[in-house]
């Protein structure tokens, strides 16, 4: 029996799907991590680079006058565009100038001063005189929809015939909505920290969640070729996406700086640079129309998606791609038509976040079931089931659905577990005997499709040394940011050679050690560089086994290395080499110890242009039941109770998982119910200013937001084959669960009011966004809602109460 | 430049460390970053993250010390000399962790790592505070072991969900005898070192005494008074202000007196809020709903009623409760003592009539207190937010149900704190019943001139203005049954009127 080449396959005593702690635990809780800027402090004769942020939404550039800030004690240097001896591009689009030109947000930074002390740095930003003549700024996605101001792809995703579908529909609804982005507010803002060796190269520690791009950048902002730098990220202390793209630029000012200077220097942003400086999840509009059948299938989707993209592109095309990738959810629509564009506005530029577009998209369908289950005369959770996806069936975008039986599984257990239906009973006399205070029960699904819709991305390296002691190193391309994927990769290493996981060590992430990576994102760093690390692992393994074979006298074939002992099969167990033993004797019989690994995922397909193919590997399924209460005074609200089901497959590491699925929701639930951006619209000084620029502005869930009951299960029998050891994606589609809390919301929203009154929720759900639906809900009805009328949430049209829709309308109903 | 008698160092983890030359307003997170103590980490500088959480040794309320959880990014380090100071990495190693350190790595407590070093202080306040004991009856926010997670309120985090992280503290035992941090409790306090710090132009003092600290006032106007350093951390870090003489009073004995008489209560204004609470132990009501909804605790471990009034800020959450109280504030210079209601106070935004001379000394609740008393805060989170409108209660009514006398505190709808003065009048003399109260609610609906602004609308300050006094009547509902409706906004015609 020689090695399980199968990727899915797992040996005997495997390390994976032990729940361990994650591997810089005992670091992290006693402070001793390092992060980035942690190593500023360690290293002499450092500068301090400060952002020169400017004033205006939309202005050109007329002059820097430096002057000023060369006078203030301890500056040294201030970096303008002139100092770039390669492309001043902090992207790949080049679309995103490092120093611009032109002004393209309020508090885009112009320029950069470098100082002794960090205090030098910002009094000498202060003093920077940037002159600039203003231009008229565009500061929301409803203005960019009216100027026609896109950029980028206008891609739609189709599928049969959706006007006729929804001319033979029998109920027919539209309408609109309007949701906001997410602030990353990742605790560990961006950092960087730059050196040039002696020999000229240039040395990038930087807080990224892709450090081949960004030594890609780096390269290109020094017109240096990508050998000559190295970029290592020790760990993040967060990335949630924030750090995908968007960490370039600031590893290429403290590169050019260092360059210049030949001193090594630090860039790290304050909260208030990072949250004004840095993109966000994309917010979205979006309008639409529906069509159901008599018993409430869904016939037709027609919809237009708006991402605001903000000032460049970014990612934004990319996680428009996603959104309309996952507005079916887990919702089979046989006829689809959704168009999608990105608004340019004068914001900050958008960019990747947990879900990557994919929450966005299932917001839109989410909201619309929501929306118009009670018009349907339909309970949400069976029009939900109703729908799902069934054996057979693909995806509008032509992708069949494996699988649908999971689906199913975690709906039904979820059900079970959360024991759901008695609970609805207790539900409905809770409410009735409180007329001030009201619980909503939700059940939502997930369906998120597992791998980056660019196929080249979907491949990784790593490169597995084993020196002679017997001590394993492993390097891949993933960046860690507390997801857990060194604790995984760790797992995987250690099954795959068949030694107890203290044998095995991993190395911060380093381009010079794996190149050409993919960024750690689309949930993808166990899949791709576990199959990386397993690969490398194995060609270790497999002349160790021929070594070992050698030893015993018995054939390679018939040796397995477990638990750091090599055994002929059925041999004793004290008749075996031992690790140690049989590395020194592989070294001295002159068998390489290292190997390099490689992984591509097989079986993608994507055609971008026609928006059709199998760009997915697999779909995670989960599914989330969330009961709140909801205060009619105030419109405040609490979680009750959360139960989970959720399909991580064999799970790699079932602590780490569980991390992930409830940290995930609790995120999803932030977005989608208190963090709330703001910005200033107005169009005088200030305007295109974002008001909600700190910690004490900016609420992200608490202690006091967490589920008072939150149970979680991983779903059984749940292998997937064709992934490393059987497991699945984790670290994105769990946040989507949350979309639980916002339809739960819109329950308990909807028991103030006369049974069957659909329920208009904007987003954020804000306390006072419940305060507002709720008394729109119990107001007498007057036929004509007043949406309009309260204020920044832009969702029109008139609240339709139940209406016995006998004949199919002419016109959609607008709800 | 130093002109301090003594060295001015602290001990960090067990190391005397000197201050050395440093800018007054260096931050005490910026000085343990400097000193290799990276795991003290900033998240938000302003005190809202508490990922630079550490220990400082305070005299205690149940022991003679007890380690108390600050936010290092917003007390400058100069206003710690002579005080220990416990960090993550002084609690344990990684191939020794402290207890709080393994129960938060075994259960999954961390995932980046970056918010652990905070928590880990703030959880190991609670897991060292003399007088926890095993809960008789664990409640949503207390665990069975007496742990109270709002211990934890001013730590974010971003990745866990806080699950694990409340089932790390919930599981946590009791020191042993033989933990020296346990032992420490047993043995005296530091004492506040007499502190005069020049550097570059600009200075830190900790006179010893009222007087010494009234004189320095008379001579230096533009001086700036700080206690907990909650508001002048945050304007160091985020404002940029680097304020040139700073006069630190929180620990001049005078101004922490608490004494219950049977007239009033009288709070000296330097008493950190977290000592307040557990020493007034639900005496006062309406101040037991206001504590743990101000703030954190790590904020309420340094802030003080004395300078949630001094920064005169038209959101501080103690002033619509000392309203209600009808409390008095002391003011004292070295000219003399005055006193004032609070409602005298504010003047404007930010502004009030203590003159530069002048500090706070005590704040007085008198007694009885009116029995029907309720505390409202409207905001986005529960925990650690600020108020979009804060409305205090304090109601007495008579035999026969007829309100004898109302005062309402609201913060949040105009540009000072401000009494509910028309609703108050309206009030008084009605009996406590739906009718009274709908009626009512209407004229508090329109107090004040509430704002638009990020935290909420204009509108809806008004609107939960108005339902607050239907809230209050549901908490606590006349003898007739019934609560008005809380739709249907201005429903009150010309015609009525209360």
């Amino acid at each position: 029996m020689i090695a399980i080449h199968d990727l899915a396959t797992r040996p005997e005593s495997a390390a994976v799907g032990v729940p361990i702690p994650h591997e810089s635990a005992a670091l992290h809780v006693t402070g001793t991590a390092l992060y980035t800027d942690d190593i500023s402090y360690r290293t002499k004769d450092l500068l301090h680079a400060f952002p020169v942020q400017t004033t205006h939404a939309h202005a050109r550039v007329i002059a820097i006058n430096s002057a000023p800030a060369l006078a203030v004690p301890g500056v040294v240097r201030v970096l303008t565009a002139d100092d770039v001896p390669g492309i001043n591009d902090a992207g790949v689009k080049h679309d995103e100038p490092l120093f611009p030109p032109e002004i393209m947000f309020y508090g885009h930074p112009v320029c950069w001063v470098l100082a002794e002390t960090l205090e030098a740095a910002r009094r000498g930003a202060a003093a920077v005189a940037v002159e600039a003549e203003p231009l008229p700024a565009i500061l929301t996605v409803a203005q960019a929809i009216e100027a026609a101001s896109f950029q980028g792809a206008r891609p739609i995703v189709a599928c049969g015939d959706v006007e006729q579908a929804l001319q033979q529909a029998r109920h027919a609804f539209s309408g609109e909505l309007e949701f906001s982005g997410q602030e990353h507010f990742y605790l560990e803002t961006h950092a960087a920290l730059a050196h040039i060796d002696e020999n000229g190269q240039v040395f990038v520690q930087s807080s990224t969640q892709h450090p081949s791009e960004t030594q890609e950048i780096v390269a290109h902002v020094l017109a240096r070729a990508s050998s000559e730098v190295t970029v290592e990220c020790l760990r993040m202390g967060g990335g949630f996406g924030g750090k995908e793209m968007q960490p370039h630029g600031y590893a290429a000012v403290a590169a050019l700086g260092a360059a210049l200077t030949r001193r090594p220097v630090r860039v790290r942003l304050s909260r208030q640079q990072d949250m004004t400086m840095t993109g966000k999840r994309h917010g979205f509009h979006a309008t639409w129309r529906v069509g159901f059948d008599a018993d409430g299938h869904l016939l037709a989707l027609d919809a237009v998606l708006t991402a605001d993209g903000g000032w460049s592109l970014d990612l934004s095309e990319p996680v428009l791609a996603r959104a309309l990738c996952h507005v079916d959810n887990a919702y089979w629509i046989p006829n689809v038509r959704v168009k999608g564009r990105i608004a340019k506005t004068n914001k900050v530029s958008n960019t990747a976040f947990r879900g990557f577009g994919g929450p966005q998209g299932m917001l839109v369908i989410e909201d619309i079931l929501g929306r118009c289950a009670p018009l349907l005369g339909i309970d949400p959770i069976a029009l939900r089931e109703r729908n799902f996806y069934r054996a057979g069936q693909s995806t509008p975008y032509g992708q069949p659905v494996r699988h649908p039986v999971r689906l199913a599984a975690v709906w039904s257990e979820t059900i079970t577990r959360g024991k759901t239906a008695s609970r609805a009973d207790e539900l409905e006399r809770f409410n009735a005997e409180h007329p001030h205070r009201k619980r909503g029960l939700a059940i939502t699904p997930v369906k998120f499709g597992i791998s980056f819709n660019m196929t080249p991305f979907n491949q990784a390296g790593a490169l597995v040394l084993v020196y002679k002691d017997g001590s394993v190193l492993v390097n891949h391309g993933g960046t860690e940011m507390g997801q857990g994927l060194h604790t995984k990769m760790l797992q995987v290493a250690a099954t795959a050679l068949g030694v107890p996981l203290d044998k095995v060590r991993l190395a911060p992430t380093r381009t010079d050690k794996v190149p050409n990576t993919s960024a750690t994102a689309a949930s993808s760093g166990a899949d791709l560089n576990g199959g990386a690390v397993k690969d490398a692992c194995e060609q270790i393994r497999e002349r160790l086994l021929t070594v070992a074979g050698g030893m015993l006298g018995v054939s390679p074939r018939d040796v397995l290395i477990t638990d750091g002992v090599a055994r002929a099969l059925g041999a004793r167990p004290g008749d075996g080499i031992a690790w140690q033993e049989l590395v020194q004797a592989a070294y001295l019989q002159r068998v390489q110890l290292s190997a390099a690994g490689f992984y591509r995922t097989a079986g993608l397909h994507w055609d971008s242009s026609a928006m059709r193919g199998s760009p997915f590997k697999y779909f995670a399924y989960g599914a989330a039941a969330t009961e709140v209460e909801v205060d009619a005074f105030t419109g405040a609200y609490r979680i009750l109770r959360v139960d989970i089901v959720h399909d991580v497959g064999d799970s790699l590491s079932p602590l780490i998982d569980l991390g992930q699925i409830e940290g995930g929701f609790v995120q999803g639930a932030g977005w989608l119910t208190l963090e709330d951006l703001r910005w200033d619209c107005s169009t005088g000084e200030g305007g295109g200013r974002l008001l909600t620029q700190a910690a004490s502005t900016y609420k992200l869930p608490s202690f006091s937001e967490m589920p008072e009951i939150f149970n979680v299960t991983l779903l059984e029998n749940a292998h997937e084959a064709g992934v490393v050891y059987g497991s699945k994606a984790v670290g994105e589609p769990p946040l989507m669960l949350a979309l639980s809390v916002r339809e739960a919301l819109r329950q308990a929203v909807a028991a103030f009011g006369p049974s069957g009154s659909s329920v208009n929720l904007p987003s954020p759900a804000t306390p006072e966004a419940v305060f507002w639906a709720l008394q729109d809900a119990s107001a007498p009805c007057d036929g004509a809602g007043t949406w309009a009328g309260h204020g920044r949430t832009p969702v029109d049209g008139a609240v339709v109460r139940p209406a016995p829709v006998g004949d199919r309308p002419k016109q959609p109903l607008h709800v | 430049m130093m002109s301090a008698t003594a060295v001015a160092e602290v001990e960090i983890n067990g190391r005397q460390t000197p201050l050395g030359e440093l800018p007054v307003w260096t931050s005490a997170l910026d000085f343990l970053r400097e000193h290799g103590l990276t795991g003290c980490k900033e998240g938000c500088a302003e005190g809202e993250c508490g990922a630079c959480a550490v220990l400082v040794a305070r005299a205690g309320l149940a022991a003679p010390t007890e380690w108390v959880a600050i936010n290092a990014c917003l007390i400058p380090i100069v206003a710690l000399d002579g005080q220990q100071i416990l960090t993550a990495e002084g609690l344990g190693s990684p191939s020794e962790l402290h207890p709080v350190q393994l129960e938060m790595a075994m259960r999954g407590g961390s995932q980046c790592g970056y918010c652990t070093p905070g928590f880990v202080c703030s959880m190991a306040a609670e897991y060292y505070r003399p007088d926890r004991v095993a809960a008789s009856q664990p409640l949503s926010e207390l665990g069975p072991n007496g742990f109270d997670l709002h211990a934890l309120s001013g730590n974010l985090c971003r990745c866990t969900g806080y699950r694990p992280i409340r089932d790390a503290a919930y599981a946590l035992g009791s020191p042993p005898p033989s933990d020296p941090l346990a032992a420490r409790l047993w043995e005296p306090a530091p004492v506040p070192a007499p502190t005069s710090i020049h550097v570059d132009g600009a200075s830190f003092n900790r006179p010893q005494t009222l007087p010494e600290a009234l004189a320095m006032l008379a001579s230096a106007p533009q001086t700036t008074v700080v206690a907990g350093c909650t508001d002048y951390g945050v304007e160091v870090n985020l404002g940029g202000k680097r304020p040139r003489v700073v006069l630190a009073i929180d620990r001049i004995p005078e101004l922490r007196t608490l004494t219950i008489g049977d007239e009033l209560i009288e709070i000296g204004a330097a008493l950190p809020l977290t000592e307040l609470e557990r020493r007034l132990q639900g005496r006062v009501p309406l101040l037991a709903e206001l504590f743990p909804a101000f703030a954190s605790r790590l904020i309420r471990n340094a802030a003080t009623l004395g300078g949630n009034l001094g920064t005169g800020s038209p959101i501080g959450d103690a002033a619509p409760v000392l309203l209600a109280l009808d409390a008095r504030l002391t003011l004292i210079s070295s000219g003399g003592e005055r006193e004032l209601p609070v409602a005298d106070y504010f003047t404007g935004y930010r502004s009030s009539v203590r003159r530069p001379d002048e500090l706070i000394r005590s704040v007085k609740v008198p007694l009885p207190l009116a029995p029907l008393s309720s505390f409202h805060k409207i905001a986005k989170r529960r925990f650690d937010d600020i108020s979009s409108v804060a409305v205090a209660f304090a109601v007495e009514l008579d035999a026969d149900s007829v309100v004898r006398t109302a005062r309402i505190g609201l913060g949040g709808v105009a540009a000072t704190p401000l009494r509910a003065r028309t609703t108050e009048a309206a009030l008084v003399g009605r009996p406590w019943t739906a009718a009274t109260v709908a009626e009512c609610a209407e004229l508090l609906g329109a107090e004040g001139t509430p704002l638009d602004d990020h935290r909420a609308s204009a509108r809806y300050r008004a609107a939960v203005l108005r339902t607050s006094l239907l809230k209050l009547y549901a908490e606590h509902p006349g003898r007739e049954s019934g609560v008005p409706e809380v739709s249907g906004a201005s429903q009150a015609t010309a015609g009525d009127s209360c």
